[in-house]
Formats: structure tokens, sequence, C-alpha cells
């Protein structure tokens, strides 16, 4: 999977969620209790917004030092061990990863969920290799053996599945026998992937948050496969987004509160494993050889911008849960393995506005992703600057919305033309008014009335009315 | 004390009855009003397009219409919370930054005004029947006004309010949002009015024109028997 997922037009994909029963009525119940216990658990912890200001300024800070703290980081990877490559591009990511698996004449390769190798196409790039590339999560790997089923959101990403057509996809492909219990089901994919860690040449993990001061990696999971795919093959690549790191331990408890809380209102995941480079003398577990792989791809051009706070996200997913747009659209809608309302504002920035440009618009500002965000991303102003872009340096609105736009600044910003043209509106909209109602509107407000009544422009104004009664 | 009424320009041109329910009703609790005629529109519908050029042009000229007011209360949480993002919108243009942020800092919306300057929570009014109110998005949580509507609705006589269920989830106006991306609105205003109709609500009250042109117009649409009212208009029924 790539960052961009094939599936016709924006306005096709959004026809095929809102028609889509099932999904939807998954995506409603999982928002409600995710939201749930994501307000408890932020209420048992207390001081939820004093957190939320410290997890901004931790991230901020880190990005306004991004160069301090990756040379650090790289540094201690170094000294205990590890090899570090900058990758610019997802061709670079890729091809030093193939070389790494390729020197092992590697075979069989264990993957734990990671968005960034999703965004880099890293899969597709081991298989040309003649590679074997096992998802171990249990939700990216119902998808796998769906014939690669694009991911629709960024925590859960077999969110639009249920359990019967997972029984289904898991009869036919992987020759089970039992019932659509979700036991059962997690008891087979257990089965059979247990045999695969300990076959596999590689392990390749993403990597939650990267501490710059002991070079470590952490992993915040709930399944425990990251460990064995981190602890069983002789290889291990990690490959990190370059944001994607704390300076100490301590900012890294303090964003793994934010995030296990944000992302399923838990105040723990199962696991969550800090790992330091290759195996020691002593050690009895892990990798005989540490890759850790810092993939740029577009981001060093969001740093220093207007956008640059998006790259604050710690991929929790809590924005995704509270938006009423993804609500009803789900996350294939969104064209992008990043999907909901960071997957609107950080699409475009990636993946470019010629096959993103609808997203900043499929929101209606109504900033429940910035009062989710645990780190304080203003999502929806993030949005509105999308706009102001693709009007204003793209130049990709319509025109006819441009002239629009035009009128109404000449309109609102005089009182002369503000109050011509609202005199003259009623007169304007006559043909079309039945009992003070318009129910079939012509040129914009075809779109309004296709759903909606839309009331008439009123003979007397509000400011008649007044004059009439003597305030001034 | 002195009110200087933005009364938005929904309400100037579409819902009249909620301009003069909330004239009668300031005039009630022992305010004058004043209306500057040059007002037009806040700048809402070119900003939040991403025409921010032709939106500060219209913003300048509501800085400049509002200049010596003393309070400026406006009936929608939406074009309040329009008016408190201005200073931020002229952020670095020295002069105007400054005529924004006085702007901003006089700016009330409606109910708010009333419990937390005027301080009153009982305005006297009755209205027999079932309510739901309908917390739009800007208002609450951008503007930050989340309790004073209830607080006032309390005290209206004979109305039962019930919570609607899933009230934090947007209605689906969302400005141009409501014919840009229709079929989605659609969807929203659909489950919301679900929401309004599994409480059993005889009204669905609101502070803000522009969801309720939204909700109500679907309502119209679909036949169902529930009105909507502007809050102005619930406190203003004797």
């Amino acid at each position: 999977m790539a960052l961009k997922i094939n599936m016709g037009e924006f306005h096709e994909r959004v026809e095929k969620g809102i028609h889509n029963t099932f999904m939807r009525g998954a995506v409603a119940g999982a928002q409600e209790r995710l939201r749930t216990r994501r307000l408890e658990a932020a209420e048992e912890l207390g001081n939820w917004e004093e957190w939320r200001a410290l997890g901004e300024e931790i991230r901020q800070h880190t990005l306004e030092n991004l160069d301090y703290y990756l040379m650090q980081l790289s540094e201690n990877v170094k000294k205990r061990g590890g090899h570090v490559f900058f990758a610019q591009t997802a061709e670079e990511a890729n091809d030093y990863i193939c070389r790494v698996v390729a020197s092992k004449q590697a075979k069989k390769i264990v993957k734990s969920k990671s968005m960034v190798t999703e965004e880099i196409h890293m899969n597709a790039a081991l298989e040309k290799l003649g590679c074997e590339v096992i998802e171990t999560d249990l939700g990216e790997y119902i998808l796998q053996v769906d014939d690669h089923d694009p991911p629709s959101h960024i925590v859960a990403p077999a969110l639009h599945k249920n359990k019967e057509q997972i029984r289904d996809v898991f009869k036919e492909k992987l020759a089970y026998t039992k019932t659509e219990k979700p036991e059962e089901l997690a008891l087979h994919a257990r089965h059979m992937l247990r045999h695969e860690y300990m076959t596999a040449d590689v392990g390749i993990t993403g990597c939650n948050f990267a501490i710059a001061e002991s070079g470590s990696i952490t992993l915040v999971t709930n399944e425990g496969n990251a460990d064995l795919v981190t602890a069983l093959p002789k290889t291990q690549i990690t490959v990190m987004g370059m944001e994607r790191i704390v300076p100490t331990f301590e900012e890294m408890e303090v964003l793994v509160s934010l995030l296990t809380r944000s992302a399923v209102g838990q105040k723990l995941t199962s696991y969550i494993t800090v790992l330091t480079g290759p195996r020691e003398e002593g050690e009895v577990d892990g990798p005989e050889e540490f890759h850790l792989v810092i993939v740029d791809n577009g981001r060093s051009d969001i740093l220093g911008t207007e956008f640059q706070s998006v790259l604050q996200c710690i991929r929790c997913a809590a924005c995704v849960n509270v938006c009423p747009v993804y609500r009803h659209i789900g996350g294939h809608s969104y064209g992008s393995i990043y999907s909901g309302p960071i997957g609107a504002v950080l699409s475009p920035l990636l993946g470019g506005y010629d096959d993103y440009k609808e997203l900043p618009y499929a929101s209606t500002l109504c900033a429940a992703c910035t009062e989710a965000c645990p780190v304080k991303i203003p999502l929806h102003e993030l949005l509105l600057k999308h706009r102001q872009t693709i009007v204003e340096r793209e130049g990709k609105a319509p025109i006819s919305e441009k002239l629009a736009m035009k009128a109404f600044g000449l309109g609102a910003a005089s009182s002369l033309l503000y109050k011509l043209g609202s005199k003259i509106a009623p007169t304007a909209v006559n043909p079309f008014t039945t009992n003070d109602r318009i129910s079939k509107g012509p040129g914009p407000l075809k779109a309004w009335t296709d759903i909606r009544e839309f009331p008439a422009p009123e003979k007397e104004r509000f400011r008649d009315w007044l004059k009439q009664r003597g305030n001034e | 004390m002195n009110v200087t009424l933005f009364v938005t320009c929904l309400v100037d041109l579409f819902h009249v009855n909620v301009g003069k329910a909330t004239v009668e009703l300031l005039e009630r609790l022992g305010c004058t009003i004043h209306f500057p005629e040059g007002q037009t529109c806040c700048g809402q519908p070119a900003y939040n397009s991403g025409y921010v050029k032709e939106a500060k042009e219209a913003m300048k000229h509501m800085i400049r219409t509002f200049e010596h007011a003393e309070y400026i209360v406006t009936p929608s949480g939406s074009c309040a919370t329009m008016f408190k993002e201005y200073p931020h919108i002229f952020q670095g243009d020295g002069e105007w930054e400054e005529r924004a942020q006085r702007l901003a800092d006089k700016t009330y919306e409606l109910t708010q005004f009333i419990v937390d300057v005027l301080k009153v929570e009982d305005v006297g009014a009755r209205l027999e029947g079932k309510a739901t109110y309908h917390t739009s998005c800007h208002m609450t949580r951008l503007l930050g006004v989340k309790d004073a509507p209830f607080t006032l609705l309390q005290h209206v006589k004979g109305l039962e309010v019930v919570p609607l269920p899933n009230a934090h989830n947007c209605c689906g106006f969302g400005g141009t949002f409501s014919v840009k991306m229709g079929p989605i609105s659609e969807q929203m205003v659909d489950e919301k009015i679900q929401c309004i109709e599994q409480v059993e609500a005889d009204y669905l009250i609101g502070a803000d024109c522009g969801c309720l042109m939204n909700i109500g117009g679907r309502i119209e649409r679909k036949g169902k028997p529930i009105r909507v009212m502007h809050i102005a208009e619930v406190l203003n029924c004797r």
C-alpha cells in the first residue's frame, strides 16, 4: 500500500462509503466507545488540559530542534552497534531496506504495524525482491489475507470489517473451519503467525517514539506481536518518520501517557517496549543486527511552514474517532492510508493537491478534531490554511466560486452594496419562491435545495423593521 | 446599558423574527439598543472558503462600523466566534490587529451576554412543551459558551429541556460545506434529526441561524412535526 489508495474519484468513494451500511454502523459504534473511553481516561488522569499543553510543548520543542535530536539519536544508535540510514524519499528507504534484506538472503519477513512502511509502499518493494512479507498485527493480517484490502483507520485498520466477513476471509484463504467468535478467529491467526515468527529471517517494525538520548525505539502495542518480531529474527529493521522522536525517556513517558489514553482510552497498552540496538553479550534475545531507517518523504518540506504543527501528530486517531464526516464516509473515502482530519491535513502535504484537493473541504470546521488532539494540533485551522493555499497559490478553485467570493468581498465591505443587494434579493429569487420557501433553487442554491428547503429573503429586512420602530 | 447589536446577515435577510426577539428581549432586560446601519457580514463565508483577502475587506469594514460600541451583542455563536478570531487573522498587521483586539474584547454572544454581563438567569419567559437544544460547534468549542443557553432555558416556565443524544456531533452545516459536500451533509443532518426524534421533542432550539437553517430546512423537507426556534425567540415568549 502506498499513501494513495486507488479507489476512484473522491465523490465516488464518498458515495460508496455512505451506502456501506455495515461500515457506518461499525464506525459509529467504535466512535462512541472510543470517545467515551478517552474522556474517562482523561478524567481519571486529571488535569488533562495541562497534560495536553505539555504534550504540545514537547512536540514543538522537538520539531524546532529536530536536526539536533536526529543527530543525537543517530550517534547513540551507532554507539550501541546499530546502523542508521537517512532516507530522503520512499525509494531511498525501500532501496536500503531491500539491500539489507538481500544481503541476508532473507526469504521471510515478519512485520509489526507501521504506517510509514505503508506510506513508502515497502511491502511491494520486498515482494518484488521475492520475499514473503507477513503482517503480524491482527488487523493488518486480516487485511493482508483479504487480498490487501486497504486500511480504513490509522489505529484500527480493519475497522470496516465485521467478524462474519473476517470468518469468511479466513475460511477462503486460511482453511479456517470454526465460527465468527472473535476468540476463535484470533486464536487461529495466532496459530498461523506463531510459526512465521520462528522461521522469519528479518523483523520489520515501525516506531512510536525514538529516544534521542539513548538511541532507543519505543513500540506501543496491545497484541505482543511487536515483541516477537523484534526478539526472534536475526535482523531487525525499524522504519520511522523523521519527526517521531523525543529527547529523553521523560518526554517519552508523557507522550505515551497521552497516546494510549487518546487512542484507546487505556492507561497503558499491554506492551510498551523500549529496544536499544542489537543483542548484546549476555542478553537472551534480540536481533544480531539492528537497522534504523529514518524517512523524510516530504516531511522536511513541511518544517518551517505554516503546516509544521501537523508533524506534532503522535498517530493516536483521537481526531478520527470524533470526526462527524469520517463517521459517515469511513476511511477509504479519503483515498489515503491517512484518513480522518489528520489524513485530510497530511495527505495533501505528502501526496500533493492533485490527488487530495477535496480533502480540506471534507470538513465542517466543527473543531471536534482540534478539541480531541492530545498534542493540540489546530487541525481545523490547518484545513482552512489548505483551502487558502488552494485558492491563492494553487489557483485550483472553481471560477464560479471565485466570482461569488469576489462579489461577497465587495458586498460585505461596502454598506451601500450590501444594502442594495439585500433590498433586491427577494425580487431576484421571487420566481423560485412559493409560500416564502425555495424548494428548487437556481445556481448555487440548487445543491442546498436538493436536500433542504431554503427560506426566501424576507421582504422587510430586520433593518427596515428597526428603522420603522425608531431605533437608530 | 448600551448594547450595539450585530444582527448578522442571516437574521437581517432571512430570520427577521430572531432579530426582533433579540431587540425586545434585551430592551426588556433594560438595555438600549444601537444598530450601526453600516453593518454587513462578519466575513465568515469567504474566510472559511479560503478567500482571506476578500474576507479581510469585510472584516475591516466591520471593525470600522463597530469601533465606537460599548458592548457588541450578536444572536449567533458562530459570528461572535468570527469577531473573536479577528485579532488572530490580523496578527502582525499593527494598527488593524489592535483595532481587531478591541472589537473582539467587547463582543458577546447573546446568551453569554445575558448571563455573564447582565447577570440574569431568568428572563421571565414562558413556553409550553418539550424541547431539546442543539449545541452548535463554534459556539461551544471555539467561543467556549457551553452553559449559558442551558441556564437560561432552565428558567423558561412550562418548558421541559431534554438532553440531545450525540449532541457533540456537528449538524452538517459548515457554511459552504452544506452545498459543496451535499451528500455527506445530508447524512449528518439526518442523523441529527433522528436524535431529535429519539427524545420526542416538540422544539429544537439553537443559538445559530446557520445550523438552524440546515436542520430546519431538512425538517421541513421531510415534513417532520418539530418546530425549530432560535433561543432569542424562546426567551422572548411570554
